[in-house]
């Protein structure tokens, strides 16, 4: 188990140079740099701001600096477009409000999928199924992005219930809609998921052979049955979470909730070349450490899973 | 930058405004409720919320270079005058200031009452340091071409980092007397200190704080208000400074700006109550006019909307025709762009320079008075006498800049193209930045342009079409033309100078003229004090209040 | 984004490289017996084929191309622009006064096709790259399959939209880019399914008489690997589209006057405040139903190709 865990944690280090590189060059190969504008800067001026950021010197030693400062100091530099903070602070502050709504879509997705992917596989062909399973696939098909602003003109213009946008600290109010707008399609696949492996499972012999004994069907269903059922839900985790993070960029737009993820897009758009590094580095070390979590779940869940 | 362009700016506003050195304003205490002039009814709650598309980039003076970061400057630092709702200059930490005959040695009284938010009285020191360091290679200000256009003694080798910055032409006399030498002659000189680079920087905080002396907490200014809260791409909360000299004339409590990304998001937090002022989406303006009418504004601006052609070496041999360029210009209706699509008081353009500039007559161009039935005759003409049509079509690339406008323009044109003389645009919607990398590269046929004017007067426009420009995108090149404005810089009376040189445009179409922009927003109907007189829309949230229902 | 339920692939992968191979013609006639029984699947099936012909068939019809304007409609779609016999826009106009049904068609063939072609990317490659590491094995299959965990790892969707920024947006791009996306997976399962066939006795017997390595991975491994690839790419396919759709969202999808599913959503949901609800209605409909029917599609052909379930 800890060798697997070093061999995985070994491959990290290969995978997040490898990220770092690929990035950092497609992101200067890109035309136009940071101090790009529709009013060309006067040379001089310009001159003076690359050399205080270092965009003077070659880019190869641009890089070794980038990675050397991220590696020994955790410096991620300034950000060229936000004159006022560097990567660090911009992270520190976005990424916990991408980390709490996304947590509780994760929560919610896990939370409400799995019951119902439960209900409708034990209520195989009643309504309660037919429903389930005819919600979750319209849910999954429904991107977030069409959700979002049906969310808030429902709920913010008509009702006029829940704020139309903003943080506000992470008040509950501000979480209701962002979550629901991220979390439904992961529920709907988690619940679809759930309930054609809780069918092949109430199908095995070692099921059948519980009913015959004449156990109570509360006690098969939640002692013998559910925890097998729930491995390939783990398996479906991982994709979920790497669309969860994707997702965040349509809540950040739509809701202003101020998260990493616009910050993503709107650093690849304005080559803000540091803040689009840092939150790369970010997303792929925490995919990276997220499959392995998975995956220790996994053997934990499954007996027959060594490692 | 443009040096010549830039002065021109300060001289004609001023020669437009009202300078009120002396006066200071008086402060009338503020009648339990009631606005000290208006005698209306103030709101109880005075806090003003608007939106932003985009975060500000900084709050330093010294670094800020967008727009929406200059506003919230403008309320956190006062500089040495400020400007009306008419963009007239007022006294703003200075009271007023004297000049010498040559005009290149300007004298400021600092009010003695001024005071940052920590308490520190504000001196000529602040102003000197913020200026040396606007100028300084080591604060890399994007903004510190200002001080070279400022004309300040020494600023060209201090920005290269051969002389001190020290060594610049400001000086402290005493804590409230500055004086400024220049290496020009700049009467309009006074009128550049409302720009937000020239506003004091306080630095004790700098150097306690460094780069993180704008965050809130650590930040110390001079202005009406200060930061009380930053989440970044969220939302900046600015408050009563209770400091402010004039505090007691601030009606205003706290202003709440929000970021929102999404215009048509944008619109329905305005509509469910939650921002005072917020975005029209395009084409929307008519249908939230007749159901808002005292919320949707538009008002005219300086800018236009254009379509540049590529006539340099790179450019496609068929634009280099003049009647190609008149035919794919007449063929355009901009009546349906201005009414159909945009649909916001903007208005049709017919000549580079919008009718609203200050002593700018527009001429008749002969493309202006046509119907467009006739244009659309005389284009299919014009390129058929050029060559081009059924046997031999014409075909080029229409590039733009990634926008649901820029977008819903281009489609609409590249169908008028089609419809009237056959031919065929290729639209290329493409990123801001690499947008402006292909463009100023001349790597296209036909490019979006937009430009809005420094200051009002013709010459902001019309310099862009000369040869030096930095912005003629197109490479336009016409000897008479640049001839003609290099003589209108000397002229008292340039109408004839510039009706000339827009006949000349008309004539030879290096660029289509497309639209004027309108100013367009909604705002609530209690929300008083707006400055819609103000060309350049600097506005003061100390200016603003809000009155009762 | 790709949201495809790979454990039962995996599964799947399993017990079918158990199941005897000799006698591939009649697994695949069953195969087709079992799909046919499945009703969701068939007629999901049916769906799909008349949405594909609509799309060939539909521009007959249309009064007005995809990107002609109805200058009559241009910016008042909610009053004129409705969806109306009488003027031949069917799905009615958006802003500019385009005709939604064509642009609705033109949109299908190309979501359809990124969907297709970049399934058909992630199989080539991951079939290919899968074959040859499990077939190979050793050294090489290690650090295959190292490279592959490590390509994992990459926030994909990020380099994709830099990859956008990059080289400019087309169609190319977005092919290449979302098909590079996702071969990963299928590389994974083809390798596990090879690894058990390397052991076969046809395979050995290819081996003993002396054909190449190349000619037993295309003639004897890959053939048999065929079950397994189809019901992957088939949920691929809709992992494809949404994967366009978001795309399309940032803007930076294909270029005007073509169109997609993802980009008139987006514009249609951008407006749907607007009292032009079919302007995000019709193509909402069609991409739904589209996905829902890959989904079903995807399922039948599991379940009609998993021998366990026989």
């Amino acid at each position: 188990m800890l060798n697997y865990v070093i061999k995985r944690v070994g491959i990290a280090i290969p995978t997040m140079l490898i990220l770092i590189i690929l990035s950092f060059l497609l992101m200067h190969a890109a035309p136009g740099g940071p101090f790009t504008s529709d009013r060309p800067l006067p040379a001089q001026v310009l001159a003076n701001i690359e050399a205080k950021y270092g965009l003077d010197q070659p880019l190869w030693r641009q890089m070794i600096n980038y990675v050397w400062g991220v590696v020994t100091q955790f410096d991620f530099g300034p950000s060229f477009k936000y004159k006022d903070r560097t990567v660090n602070e911009i992270i520190a502050q976005g990424f916990p409000i991408t980390l709490k709504y996304g947590f509780l879509s994760f929560i919610f997705a896990i939370g409400v999928g799995i019951p119902l992917g439960a209900i409708a596989a034990i209520r195989q062909n009643t309504w309660i199924d037919y429903l389930a399973v005819g919600v979750s696939i319209g849910a999954q098909v429904l991107p977030n992005f069409v959700m979002a602003p049906l969310l808030v003109i429902v709920f913010t213009l008509w009702l006029g219930w829940l704020p139309g946008g903003g943080w506000g600290g992470g008040s509950w109010e501000y979480l209701i809609m962002p979550v629901i707008a991220l979390s439904t399609s992961y529920m709907a696949s988690i619940a679809r998921i759930t309930r054609s492996s809780m069918l092949e499972v109430l199908n095995t012999n070692y099921i059948r052979t519980a009913k015959a004994k004449g156990l109570p069907t509360k006690t098969i269903l939640l002692r013998h049955a559910l925890k097998p059922s729930l491995l390939p839900v783990i398996s479906y985790l991982g994709p979920a979470f790497v669309g969860l993070i994707t997702g965040s960029v349509v809540i950040d737009i739509y809701f202003s909730t101020g998260g990493m993820g616009y910050f993503f897009v709107n650093s690849a758009m304005n080559r803000d070349y540091s803040v689009m590094m840092g939150i790369t580095i970010l997303v792929g070390f925490l995919t990276i450490m997220f499959s392995l979590v998975i995956d220790l779940l996994y053997a934990w869940v499954d007996p027959k899973i060594r490692y | 930058m443009k040096k010549e362009l830039q002065m021109r700016y300060f001289a004609k506003s001023l020669a437009g405004g009202v300078l009120l050195a002396a006066t200071l304003a008086s402060t009338t205490v503020l009648a339990a409720g009631t606005h000290p002039t208006t005698g209306e009814a103030l709101a109880d709650d005075q806090t003003f919320t608007y939106s932003m598309l985009d975060e500000h980039s900084s709050i330093d003076p010294q670094i800020v270079e967008d727009v929406s970061g200059s506003e919230l400057v403008r309320d956190l630092f006062e500089g040495l005058m400020n400007q009306d709702a008419d963009g007239n200059l007022v006294p703003g930490v200075a009271t007023g200031f004297t000049t010498n005959e040559a005009k290149d040695v300007y004298t400021f009284t600092l009010r003695k009452d001024a005071r940052w938010s920590d308490g520190k009285r504000v001196t000529a020191g602040d102003f000197v340091y913020a200026w040396r360091r606007l100028a300084d290679p080591a604060t890399a200000s994007p903004y510190s071409w200002f001080a070279d256009i400022m004309s300040l003694e020494g600023v060209g080798d201090v920005m290269s980092g051969d002389a001190d910055p020290s060594t610049l032409g400001v000086s402290a006399i005493d804590n409230h007397t500055l004086e400024v030498r220049l290496t020009a002659s700049l009467p309009y000189f006074a009128l550049m200190t409302t720009h937000a680079s020239t506003f004091p920087s306080p630095q004790w905080a700098i150097e306690e704080h460094g780069d993180d002396w704008t965050k809130v907490g650590n930040i110390v200014s001079n202005g009406a208000y200060v930061l009380t809260e930053h989440i970044p791409n969220e939302r900046s909360v600015r408050e009563r400074n209770t400091a402010y000299w004039d505090n007691d004339a601030t009606i205003l409590d706290k202003v709440v700006a929000l970021i929102i990304n999404d215009e048509n998001t944008d619109l329905t937090r305005y509509l469910a109550g939650e921002l005072d002022k917020g975005t029209v989406p395009s084409g929307q303006y008519l249908r939230l006019k007749a159901e808002y009418p005292n919320q949707a504004t538009s008002f005219p601006r300086l800018c236009t909307y254009y379509y540049s052609f590529n006539v340099s070496e790179s450019g496609q041999e068929a634009l280099k025709d003049i009647r190609v360029r008149q035919a794919l210009s007449y063929a355009v209706d901009r009546s349906v762009i201005t009414d159909k699509i945009l649909q916001a008081g903007q208005t049709q353009a017919f000549t580079f320079t919008p009718g609203a500039t200050a002593g700018f007559d527009v001429p008749e161009v002969d493309f202006g008075v046509m119907t467009q039935a006739e244009r659309n005759a005389k284009a299919k003409e014009l390129l058929a006498d050029a060559g081009y049509g059924a046997d031999n079509p014409l075909s080029i690339d229409l590039l733009y800049n990634t926008s649901e406008s820029h977008k819903k323009i281009a489609i609409a044109i590249s169908q008028m193209w089609k419809e009237t003389l056959g031919v065929t645009a290729t639209l290329a919607n493409i990123e801001w930045k690499t947008f402006l990398q292909v463009r100023g590269k001349q790597d296209f046929d036909v490019a979006r342009g937009g430009w809005c004017g420094d200051y009002n007067e013709a010459s902001t426009f019309l310099d862009l079409l000369t040869t030096k420009s930095g912005y003629n995108d197109g490479k336009y090149s016409n000897a008479e033309v640049d001839a003609l404005m290099a003589e209108a810089k000397t002229l008292s009376d340039t109408k004839a100078n510039y009706t000339r040189v827009e006949e000349i445009l008309a004539t030879e179409m290096p660029v289509i003229p497309i639209y004027h922009y309108a100013g367009v927003f909604m705002l609530k109907e209690n929300l008083k004090g707006w400055p819609y007189g103000n060309v350049e829309q600097n506005w003061y949230s100390r200016n603003l209040y809000k009155i009762a229902d | 984004m790709i949201v495809a339920n790979k454990k039962k692939i995996h599964q799947m992968s399993d017990n079918l490289s158990e199941s005897e191979f000799v006698q591939g013609r009649s697994l695949w006639a069953d195969a087709r017996r079992r799909f046919m029984g499945n009703k969701a699947a068939t007629v999901s099936l049916y769906i799909l084929v008349l949405i594909v012909l609509f799309s060939f068939i539909g521009p007959w019809f249309a009064v007005w191309t995809n990107e002609e304007i109805d200058w009559g409609a241009m910016g008042s779609a909610a009053t004129q622009g409705m969806p109306s016999f009488a003027t031949g826009h069917f799905f009615g106009t958006d802003d500019l006064g385009r005709d939604i049904y064509s642009r609705v068609i033109q949109g299908t063939q190309i979501s359809l096709m990124i969907g297709v072609i970049g399934a058909a990317i992630a199989v080539v490659v991951g079939t290919l790259y899968g074959s040859i590491s499990g077939y190979v094995g050793g050294r090489t299959d290690q650090i295959m399959m190292r490279i592959v965990d490590i390509l994992m790892a990459i926030p994909f969707m990020f380099v994709l939209i830099l990859m956008l920024v990059v080289f400019g947006r087309s169609i190319g791009m977005l092919f290449v880019g979302i098909g590079l996306l996702s071969w990963l997976d299928m590389s994974r399962i083809v390798r596990g399914q090879t690894l058990s066939l390397k052991n076969k006795e046809f395979i050995e017997a290819a081996q003993a008489t002396g054909v190449s390595d190349f000619k037993i991975i295309t003639r004897h491994i890959v053939p048999n690997l065929l079950g397994v690839v189809a019901v992957y790419a088939t949920l691929l396919v809709p992992g494809m589209i949404l994967a366009e759709s978001f795309i399309s969202f940032l803007g930076l999808g294909v270029q005007e006057p073509n169109t997609s599913w993802g980009a008139l959503i987006s514009e249609g949901a951008g407006t749907i405040r607007y009292d032009t609800e079919w302007q995000l209605l019709f193509p909402l409909a069609f991409f739904v139903v589209s996905l829902f029917c890959f989904y079903f599609i995807g399922d039948g052909l599991r379940d009609a190709l998993d021998p366990k379930d026989r």
